[in-house]
Parts: structure tokens; C-alpha cells; sequence
């Protein structure tokens, strides 16, 4: 679905309603003159015009509840950047399209952006699938493709020089970062219980080596198919002298997960150390979690504001309409997903940042805000960094930031540990000033 | 009058060509592309009215080819850095030799069991190219690096030649398979379509003919897919799963089965049906779905296939 969302009243009186009725009156002649020769699709922006961001949503498909949180945050930061007089004077425009969680349309939505309805940059995509589908166009067209994905996929230099994730760290620097915690305060004997798919890859192999690093060990892997619903047969694989279990299931059958963990284990259970990814929009105080109780998470941006939130934290909390729980101001039923949809927030504002930077006046300059964006360096907690202070590599196009472990209890997570920037670095895999702009 | 109806058909599919081939000079670049994407789409589709429309075969595992194609050209090209033209090459001959396999084996039964026979082929490929992830990257993915998709002096992720390129093979796949739907072979094929035991009681091996076309239609489904990697970058379990075996069926029943030229219109019918309507709904499939259905009540044999039955029954 297009939705073109202006974050400012709208100058004329042309209403939605209006508007529809009048493509739906013109529908055929409009699309038949789409194709005349001659169609312009926009005409050149002008200083007056707003700067337009292609907002590659998942509106449907398997990342639909991300999809609706991510853009609930694009729309909350777009409307703060123009509530602050906007980019270099000019409004931010939100044109969003579904990508339905698919990386052939994916691929189509960018190629939509750049060559239909003008846009400057493509932004917003999170599943590592649609990312990697999407990139190449981005690339060949030369449009500024800004991902809050936390997929390796950049960092490792599988892309390309217009793709960059300056909003959120990847996942091989958050478990790099943890796991010397989980080593010291969990145990050393590992099992690992992941999706078996590229994401759940990501995990097993970049914990396994950084495991290894702390004097520890994987000492076995169970990877489930995607499928799958039910998790008994999948226990028993588990060895005994295991002393973490390692999780990070996604999905709807999460639930069924923990709830069989439980039953399988009742009260003599290794550690526990998920990610948050698997209760991603989830309520923590679901029937069938109770088991999670004393367990361990992995979250990028606490759900739970705890007790000394900072104003930053506070102002981002109501600017995106979530309260103190993680859950919709409206609805506290409706749980954020709240550890990544941050980096929607953050990337709007390094965008910011960069046009402003590079004296972005149009599509004309958008190398000039690849540049401008690979020369930022330190990015410190403030209004445009809630979840807290990042570095970013230009080389690998990549942010890092801090990572947080909380612990479940009395039905709320609470930080146990806050990682530095520095745990979670590793050596660059790529230079991609080095390619062509 | 056969060689003025021959000629006549001949003349409108070198005219489509000519208007495709026109097109690439007036599209603006948004429709540009996707036109290129769906010439792409619907040689996958051609190949695959070979089988459905002309041999009678309803596979349901048509992605397995089209996923060969596509894997057997980026794996080249990724692991062992095999130049873009050899890994073309790759990528159709391991859609030809995963046909012929697969059309040993579930050419042996017929109907539905057929239909369940080569979705389960299909679905195997995909499992597999899940299961090697360490070299496939699964559902993620890899992506073909810009510098890499070059043949010769052409750079493949250039839009006029992308769109050249993809209509160079629409073009080669359609001219093959008008040559053989208008063939004695083509015409054998049919005639397993309408009474495979007459066509046998005449002399000839329906095994031999069906496994020709699945061959064909795989090696169509391959090019396809090679040329899809090759030309937008991309290679991922996504062209493995079902969806990739169901669109072909619905782009032929949507343009007509049986014609030469159905394919062509319904890849692009179904394209951008699904790209305006997803412009104003998230249910954009639900309106897809409706209109399929009351396009099939008007249009029971497809569009070109009712303009076949109602206005021009030379239409091959």
C-alpha cells in the first residue's frame, strides 16, 4: 500500500477521500498516460519541497508486527524532525510502500522509490531477506538505501556503497558483546536452539567463535525448522551437562515454545539466555511465559523503562506513543517491538544529520549524503539517540551501540547488564569508500 | 490458406517482438524496468504453457527449474567465479538435467498424482537449498555483485541492456516455441493433451514426448531464472518455494492456455494488477483474487484463449 504521509498539515485542501475518488474517476487514463512518453514522473524538488523518503514497510507477510511498529516510529520521527523545522528548512515526506516481506517486491518498492515517485533515499527495511533482494537496485540506482535490519549483511560487505545501517548494531556485535557476560555469569557449556534459517546461522556462528573466545563452548546445536509447532522431539537433543540454552525462536509458535521448555524441564532448568527477538510484540505475561520467570534476555532498547529513564528515553517513549511497559499508550495490550524499532528512529535523524551536512538539495546530491553520513563517526546519546550512544564505521557502512541483558521477573525484564560500544567491535570485513559512488 | 494463416501468425508474434523492442525507447524508467522483470517472468511462463497448455501436464513443481536456473548460475559465479556467460550456460543445463531427473521419475504417474509428485520434487529443492546454507545462504540470500554480471562489452545491471537482454530471451522463447507448437512434435504433444492412449494407439511414445516437453519447459524455467539472477542481482530460497510454481500456472490460465502469446499477457496483467492494487490496499491480494476469479467467469480460457474461441481462431 502507498501512503504518502506528510508530517505537516497539508498546504491545500485536497483531502484523502478526494483524492482517491479522483484516481478512481481518472484510474485508467492515468495509468494509460503512465506509460505515454513523455510522463514525467516528478518534477525536479525544488527548496521549497519535501525531502521524500521512500519507507519500505512490511505491511504484510511474515514481518507484518514489526512492520507496524516500525512505521509507527517513522511516522513519530519525521514528525519530530519537521516539529523542529524539518531538513535544512524543507519538510520530511514519509511515501510508504509493503513490501510484503518479500525480496523480489522488495526490489520492486526501491525501484518504485527512485524511478516513480521520486524519493531521495529508500529507507526503513528490517528482514535480512528483503535487504539483501533490495540492495542491488538501490546500488544501480544510485539511491541511498538507509536499513535498520541488524542483519550482518552489510558489516560483511555483501552489499554495496548505497546501503547503510547507521541505526542499529548488527547481530554479530551484540552477541560478540555479550558473551563474555554470559561466560562469567551463566555458565560455559552452551547449547544453542535457533531457527534454521539465515538468522538463526547468524547466531550459531558468530556465538560459537565468540563463546570460544571466552574459554567456552558450544557444546551442541538445535536448529528448528521454521515450520515447526510443536518442540518436544527437540528437547531430548539437548545434553545434560548443558548450562545455558541458548534461544532465539521467532514467530508465531514462541509460545508453544516456551511453554513446552517448561513442561520438558519443570523446575530443573539450565540457564536461560534468549533473544528478545523471540517475544518481539509479545506480552511478557502471556499464559504459558511464566517459565521465562528468572531467565535471561538480550535487548537492544529496554522494553521496560525501569526506574531512572533518561529524558532522551522519556521523550522518545511518548513521541512514539509507547508507555513505561513497552505496550501502546492506546493499547497495553499492543506491546511494542520495542529492542529494534529504535533504529527507525535514530536512522531518520542521522539522515537528518547527513543531508544537512552534505547541503542536500536534491537526488543530484545523494553521493554527496553517502559521504557526509560514512564521515560520522561518534553519535552521543541525546533526543535523536534514545537507546544511547553509537559508533559508526564508514568503511563497513555499520553502527555500534551498547546492548543491554535483562532479567525476567515479577512479569517485567530489568537490566542486569549494560554493555560498552567497545565489547561489541570487531575487525572491518569491508571498505566501501573504496567503491565508486 | 494454411501458409497465409502460418504467415499471419508468424507476422503478429515478430510484431510483438518489434512493439517490445519499441517500447524499450518511450517506457518511462519505472515501467522500464518492471516490463524487463516481467519479460523475464513470462519466458518462465512460457516454458511452462509448453507442458500445461500443450502437453496436458499440470506441474505443481515448476520453481524447483526456475530455483536450478537461478542457483546454478549464482553459485558458479559466488564460489568458483565463473564469468556471467558461462554461469548462464550453468544455470540452464542444471535446469535441464534437474528436469530430466525429475521427468523420469514423476512422468510415471499421471493426474494429480503428477501434480503431487512434482510438488514434492519442488519442495525437496527447496529443503536443500535451505539445508546447505553455507554455501546458498538460504532464505537470506546472497547478492550477484554489479561488477560480476557482465557478458562481454555488456554490463547486465545497465537498464537498456537489462531490458535487451530479457527481451532477447522472451524473443528466442517465443520464436522456439511458436517453431514447435506449430511442429509435427507440437502437434504430437497436443494430441497427448487430448487422448494420450489414440496418440500412442498411432505409433507414438507418449513417455518420449512428455519427457521432451517437461525438458523444454525446465530448460525455459532455468533460462529464466539464470537470467533473473543475472540481471537483478539477486539469488535466494524465495524462487524455490510454492509461489514460484503457482505463478506460472496463474499467469498461463490468466492469458490463456494453449497460446503462444498468453503468457506474455498474463505475467503482465497479473504484475501490474498486483502493483496498482497494492497502491491502495494492504488486501491488494484479495483484489487480485477477486478479479481472477471474475476474469476466469468471463474469460473461462483466458484472455487470449476467449479471443482465440471468439475472434480470431487462427491465433496459435
Amino acid at each position: 500500500m502507498v501512503e504518502k504521509k506528510r508530517t505537516t498539515a497539508p498546504v491545500t485542501g485536497v483531502g484523502r477521500r478526494k483524492v482517491i475518488t479522483g484516481l478512481a474517476a481518472v484510474g485508467g487514463a492515468a495509468v494509460g498516460s503512465r506509460l505515454l512518453p513523455g510522463y514525467v514522473p516528478y518534477i525536479q524538488a525544488q527548496s521549497s519541497e519535501p525531502i521524500r523518503v521512500g519507507f519500505q514497510v512490511h505491511r504484510t507477510g511474515i514481518g507484518a508486527a514489526y512492520g507496524r511498529w516500525y512505521d509507527r516510529t517513522t511516522i513519530a520521527a519525521a514528525q519530530a524532525i519537521n516539529d523542529a523545522g524539518g531538513i535544512n528548512g524543507r519538510p520530511l515526506e514519509i511515501v510508504a510502500e509493503d513490501d510484503g516481506t518479500d525480496p523480489k517486491r522488495g526490489a520492486e518498492v526501491v525501484e518504485k522509490f527512485a524511478t516513480q515517485h521520486g524519493c531521495d533515499i529508500a529507507f526503513g527495511t528490517l528482514f535480512s531477506h528483503v535487504v539483501i533482494g533490495s540492495a542491488p537496485r538501490a546500488g544501480e540506482l544510485k539511491i541511498p538505501y538507509f536499513v535498520v535490519s541488524e542483519g550482518h549483511h552489510v558489516a560483511s560487505g555483501g552489499l554495496n556503497r548505497y546501503t547503510l545501517q547507521p541505526g542499529i548494531t548488527d547481530v554479530k556485535s551484540q552477541v560478540i558483546a555479550m558473551a563474555p557476560w554470559v561466560a562469567s555469569n551463566l555458565g560455559k557449556k552452551v547449547t544453542m536452539i535457533f531457527p534454521d534459517f539465515a538468522f538463526g546461522y547468524d547466531h550459531r556462528d558468530n556465538f560459537a567463535e565468540a563463546i570460544k573466545a571466552q574459554g567456552g563452548e558450544v557444546i551442541e546445536t538445535v536448529a528448528v525448522p521454521p515450520t515447526e509447532s510443536a518442540f518436544f522431539k527437540y528437547f531430548p537433543k539437548i545434553p545434560k551437562e548443558t548450562e545455558v540454552l541458548y534461544h532465539v525462536m521467532v514467530g508465531p509458535a514462541v509460545l508453544t515454545f516456551v511453554k513446552e521448555m517448561g513442561e520438558f524441564y519443570g523446575a530443573n532448568r539450565p540457564e536461560l539466555f534468549g533473544f528478545i527477538d523471540s517475544l518481539e510484540a509479545v506480552d511478557l505475561n502471556s499464559p504459558g511465559l511464566e517459565f521465562l520467570d528468572g531467565s535471561y534476555f538480550w535487548e537492544g532498547h529496554p522494553r521496560y523503562a525501569g526506574d531512572n529513564p533518561s529524558a532522551f528515553e522519556l521523550n522518545y517513549r511518548e513521541k512514539v506513543g509507547v508507555d513505561l511497559n513497552g505496550a501502546s499508550r492506546n493499547d497495553p495490550k499492543d506491546v511494542a517491538t520495542y529492542s529494534h524499532m529504535f533504529g527507525c528512529w535514530e536512522t531518520l535523524h542521522i539522515v537528518k544529520a547527513g543531508m544537512e551536512a552534505a547541503g542536500y538539495q536534491g537526488p543530484a546530491d545523494r553521493a554527496k549524503l553517502v559521504e557526509a553520513v560514512e564521515a560520522m563517526t561518534d553519535m552521543p546519546e541525546s533526543e535523536a539517540h534514545p537507546q544511547g550512544a553509537k559508533v559508526f564505521n564508514g568503511k563497513t557502512h555499520q553502527a555500534f551501540g551498547h546492548q543491554n541483558i535483562t532479567k525476567v521477573g515479577d512479569g517485567k525484564l530489568s537490566v542486569v547488564h549494560r554493555t560498552s560500544i567497545e565489547d561489541g567491535l570487531y575487525p572491518d570485513e569491508v571498505d566501501y569508500t573504496t567503491q565508486a559512488l | 490458406m494454411n501458409g497465409m494463416v502460418l504467415d499471419r501468425a508468424l507476422a503478429l508474434h515478430l510484431g510483438v517482438v518489434a512493439l517490445l523492442f519499441v517500447l524499450q525507447f518511450i517506457l518511462p524508467a519505472y515501467h522500464h524496468g518492471i516490463v524487463a522483470r516481467v519479460l523475464v517472468l513470462a519466458s518462465f511462463a512460457l516454458g511452462y504453457n509448453i507442458l500445461f497448455g500443450y502437453t496436458g501436464l499440470l506441474s505443481l513443481g515448476h520453481a524447483l527449474f526456475f530455483g536450478a536456473g537461478i542457483y546454478g548460475t549464482g553459485l558458479v559465479m559466488r564460489e568458483f567465479g565463473w564469468p556471467a556467460s558461462a554461469a548462464l550456460f550453468s544455470g540452464i543445463l542444471s535446469a535441464v538435467t534437474v528436469s530430466l531427473i525429475v521427468g523420469f521419475l514423476a512422468l510415471r504417474t499421471v493426474g494429480v498424482a503428477f501434480m503431487i509428485v512434482t510438488l514434492m520434487f519442488a519442495q525437496a529443492g527447496y529443503l536443500t537449498s535451505l539445508y546447505f546454507n553455507e554455501f546458498t545462504r538460504g532464505d537470506e540470500g546472497f547478492v550477484l555483485q554489479q561488477a560480476t554480471r557482465v557478458i562481454g562489452p555488456f554490463d547486465l545491471s545497465e537498464p537498456t541492456t537489462r531490458y535487451f537482454a530479457a527481451l532477447l530471451l522472451f524473443a528466442i522463447g517465443l520464436l522456439i516455441k511458436l517453431a514447435l507448437v506449430r511442429s509435427s512434435t507440437g502437434r504430437v504433444l497436443v494430441s497427448i493433451r487430448e487422448n494420450e492412449e489414440r496418440s500412442r494407439m498411432l505409433g507414438y511414445n507418449p513417455f518420449r514426448y512428455k519427457l521432451l516437453a517437461l525438458v523444454v519447459s525446465g530448460a525455459f524455467a532455468g533460462a529464466a531464472g539464470a537470467m533473473y539472477g543475472l540481471l537483478f542481482g539477486y539469488v535466494g530460497a524465495t524462487f524455490v518455494t510454492i509461489q514460484y510454481s503457482i505463478f506460472p500456472l496463474l499467469w498461463v490460465l490468466l492469458g490463456g492456455a494453449g497460446t503462444v502469446l498468453g503468457p506474455l499477457v498474463g505475467t503482465l496483467f497479473m504484475f501490474y494488477l498486483v502493483d496498482l492494487t497494492s497502491g491502495f490496499t494492504t488486501a491488494s491480494l484479495l483484489v487480485v483474487g477477486v478479479s481472477l476469479v471474475v476474469l476466469i467467469l468471463w474469460f473461462p480460457k483466458g484472455l487470449l484463449g476467449t479471443v482465440r474461441q471468439r475472434v480470431l481462431p487462427w491465433l496459435p
